[in-house]
């Protein structure tokens, strides 16, 4: 009833190709920042913040990432924490050695670093394929957490193997207190996502998903192989390390190669499938399941006043937050990002579905 | 089907936010309230379990006498699994209830935490862990390292090897191998080591092991082909039980073998029982001490109660005794901080710091608390946040761990410019002033 396309006419292509065609889903995207940007930053919980905002939003940017390499290329990847680890300590590198580098600016060279390592790790990927691939990015998961351990050099000497910063800022605005982290990360997300979505759409996008559907058939019509995959990684992998760079530096301040181990890669797959494949939108779905879900049932025996040993809680968060991701996978195989949709279209429906 | 899961994920949804709104709005009592982080599962619960049960078993116990001059404790458990994350994720639940002292049993997250401590205002011990240049309170004034830091362990091993040998200056030519669990925490006792090498001329091999070190055949080769005179063992949970195994396997022996409290415990030698027979550990100053006087009050106001919170017959293991004193550093904490802010007041983390930073716990007090022969004195002050740098070696018999050593104490001389260059170093890191002797003084 009130979701409905009808009485929108387009008069321009401009019209018919921005990312939200219909009014109502802009409207709704613009009341969505609004609050988030306003809403939240006057309300939340410096909880909130800390424990739930900034790593959800952080998270988001990673999935987001693994999403262009995954989901719209179809090349699996296991190496994201590792990438997260070059873009973490690349920019700590880039912050501590050279005086007076600004906050964004290292951000970024973390993410270019990440992206060079990127590309390396996906070179394999022109030869092999598949399940093959995926062992041969978890070389580049062992090879970080390998490197970032011994080498001296990338922890800036420190004895022992742990980095931190501090005094962050951007353009003179300090990001210290949680509703600054929050508002630089939101800040970040959304421009990264806004390239994302276009660059999906663009030409590059397309020529990844023909890549994804079937190589043969994208290399006869003219799409280069080398160029289509490699350019997925290295757009990927950017986007993993700015998360990986703001991960250390605005939720941490201060961290160790195993705050990027492998289970971190393995959570970002996790997010990325049980969001949505190939959707930007399931890459918030997933992070959101796995940072916001576990937190809630951990409180849920408090929220009723209930008394129960602390081991017995927590094996029940994971108990029944597995059991969610099974019904999840069965009720949904496509994601989160599919039920959202199909959702939309039952509500254009509504409150006549015949 | 569709429509169902869709209206569980709304009502999931709108549950968490519920959840995490009733969580900001938990109302704070008139009472002093103690967060517990823990982890009673994961790789390292073994070790885990027991330091929760005695730190919360302590507590209790204060309860039973009638609270900190009349002040009761509340606390609360967070179960973190040692991950940092997680770590850092239960302090923000908690912080919220209005902590007074956080204790994160994790090297990893103590480093996380050092970064927001000074923020929240809320002290951080780390009995025994940590930043080793934390025990200088002019640039860490919120990290309290109390009864010994990293260094310390280190240093007292080395004396104790050097008492084997019959004089430090029998060490020259020596070979001594660091097995460590690949982390700050098993990386920390290497700048000590490093120095006492130089100082004495032995040489040092360093041999890491990937966490959380149930593979180890790598290393132990390593070992039996270099065949070092001595072994230290930097490990924690099922890393020491396995580098046991694969000493026994190598027929390496295991009176040549030193661990840090963290690889001192029963559940690191239980498994291995006789094998592990000979194997020494540093105990930073408390062993097993079932027969002290603390561990009967326990016993008998506690756990006859019903409301003991393990079993009974872990109540005086090591790691019990570890969470236990560190439960009562806490509580002391607040104590003194009473004397100067008000008894029977709940003191802020503000105010237990200063408690903390003045601790003056002399034999008397400790005798009156029933830890008599389970440490000595501790106090503390603006410039020394460690407060006692005593520790003793036991060794494992088969079946319980006994005191080998007497008292060493830790070679200040070695450690202070160590602490003062590291502190130093982090301070211009981060663009810190050291504390003036007048904020020592006023607060």
């Amino acid at each position: 009833m009130l979701y409905r396309e009808n009485g929108q006419f387009k008069t321009t292509y401009s019209a018919d190709q921005q990312i939200f065609p219909i009014r109502q889903d802009r409207l709704a995207i613009a009341l969505l920042l609004a609050i988030a940007f306003v809403a939240v930053p006057l309300l939340a919980s410096e909880y909130l913040f800390r424990a739930v905002l900034i790593p959800f939003l952080i998270l988001s940017l990673a999935a987001l990432g693994l999403n262009v390499l995954v989901g719209y290329c179809g090349q699996i990847s296991l190496g994201t924490g590792g990438f997260m680890a070059v873009g973490a300590y690349m920019a700590y590198n880039a912050f501590v050695r050279v005086e007076g580098m600004p906050l964004i600016v290292a951000i970024l060279l973390g993410g270019l670093s990440a992206t060079v390592v990127g590309v390396l790790f996906g070179i394999p990927s022109l030869r092999i394929r598949g399940l093959y691939l995926a062992v041969a990015t978890l070389a580049a998961q062992f090879f970080t957490d390998w490197a970032f351990l011994r080498i001296k050099w990338f922890t800036n000497d420190s004895s022992s193997g742990s980095v931190s910063v501090s005094g962050l800022q951007v353009f003179g605005l300090p990001i210290e207190t949680p509703v600054q982290k929050y508002l630089f990360c939101l800040g970040v997300v959304c421009v990264f996502a806004l390239m994302t979505k276009n660059l999906v759409r663009s030409h590059l996008g397309r020529a990844w998903m023909a890549m994804r559907d079937m190589d043969v058939a994208a290399s006869v019509i003219g799409i280069q192989p080398v160029h289509a995959k490699l350019s997925a990684f290295a757009v990927s992998s950017f986007i993993v390390g700015v998360a990986g760079a703001l991960w250390g530096f605005v939720h941490l301040g201060s961290w160790e190669p195993a705050a990027f181990n492998i289970t971190r890669s393995f959570d970002l797959l996790f997010m990325v499938i049980i969001g949505g494949l190939g959707s930007v939108m399931g890459s918030f779905f997933g992070a959101a399941f796995f940072v916001i879900l576990p937190i809630v049932l951990d409180n849920v025996p408090q929220m009723f006043g209930i008394q129960i040993d602390t081991a017995l809680a927590s094996h029940l968060t994971t108990m029944i937050f597995g059991s969610l991701i099974v019904f999840f996978l069965i009720v949904e195989p496509h994601g989160l990002a599919r039920l959202w949709s199909t959702a939309k279209e039952k509500l254009r429906l509504w409150p006549f579905p015949h | 089907m569709k429509f169902k899961s869709i209206a569980l994920a709304a009502t999931l949804t709108v549950a968490g936010v519920a959840s995490l709104l009733s969580t900001a709005a938990f109302a704070q009592a008139k009472e002093q309230f103690f967060p517990v982080l823990v982890y009673r599962t994961g790789a390292y619960a073994p070790n885990g379990v027991p330091w929760a049960n005695g730190y919360v078993d302590y507590l209790k116990l204060v309860n039973a006498q009638g609270g900190i001059n009349g002040v009761k404790i509340s606390f609360e458990e967070c179960e973190f699994g040692y991950a940092t994350d997680k770590g850092v994720e239960c302090y923000e639940r908690l912080k919220g209830k209005g902590a007074t002292v956080i204790q994160p049993l994790s090297t990893g997250t103590t480093f996380a935490l050092t970064e927001k401590a000074p923020v929240d205002k809320i002290p951080l011990i780390t009995a025994g862990y940590g930043r080793s240049e934390s025990q200088d309170g002019t640039v860490f004034k919120w990290n309290f390292p109390l009864l010994g830091t990293y260094w310390i362990a280190a240093d007292v091993l080395i004396q104790q090897i050097g008492n084997k040998e019959g004089g430090l200056d029998k060490l020259k030519g020596k070979k001594i191998a660091l097995v460590y669990h690949d982390s700050p925490f098993g990386k920390e006792p290497i700048p000590l080591l490093q120095e006492r090498a130089r100082m004495h001329g032995f040489e040092l091999q360093m041999l890491p092991v990937t966490a959380p070190g149930v593979e180890q055949k790598a290393t132990w080769l390593q070992v039996r082909q270099s065949h070092p005179d001595y072994v230290l063992l930097w490990g924690w949970g099922v890393m020491n039980s396995t580098a046991l195994k694969e000493a026994q396997a190598t027929g390496y022996p295991r009176e040549k073998m030193y661990g840090v409290w963290w690889a001192g415990a029963e559940p690191d030698v239980k498994d291995v029982g006789e094998g592990a027979k000979g194997y020494n550990a540093v105990a930073m100053q408390h062993g097993a001490e079932h027969g002290s006087k603390v561990v009967k009050d326990v016993l008998a106001q506690v756990h006859a109660k019903g409301q003991g919170t393990g079993p009974k017959e872990e109540v005086g293991s090591v790691l019990y005794m570890r969470g236990l004193i560190s439960a009562m550093l806490g509580v002391e904490g607040v104590r003194r901080a009473q004397e100067k802010y008000g008894k029977g007041k709940v003191m802020t983390g503000e105010q237990t710091r200063w408690g903390l930073e003045n601790l003056a716990l002399d034999q008397k007090k400790l005798d009156g608390m029933g830890f008599a022969g389970v440490m000595r004195p501790v106090s503390t002050s603006c410039v020394d946040h460690v407060g006692a740098n005593w520790a003793r070696v036991h060794t494992w018999d088969g079946k319980q761990w006994k005191f080998s050593s007497d008292w060493l104490q830790a070679d200040t001389q070695i450690i202070k410019p160590l602490v003062k260059g590291a502190s130093e170093k982090y301070a211009t890191e981060k663009k810190l002033t050291r504390r003036t002797p007048a904020d020592c003084q006023a607060s």
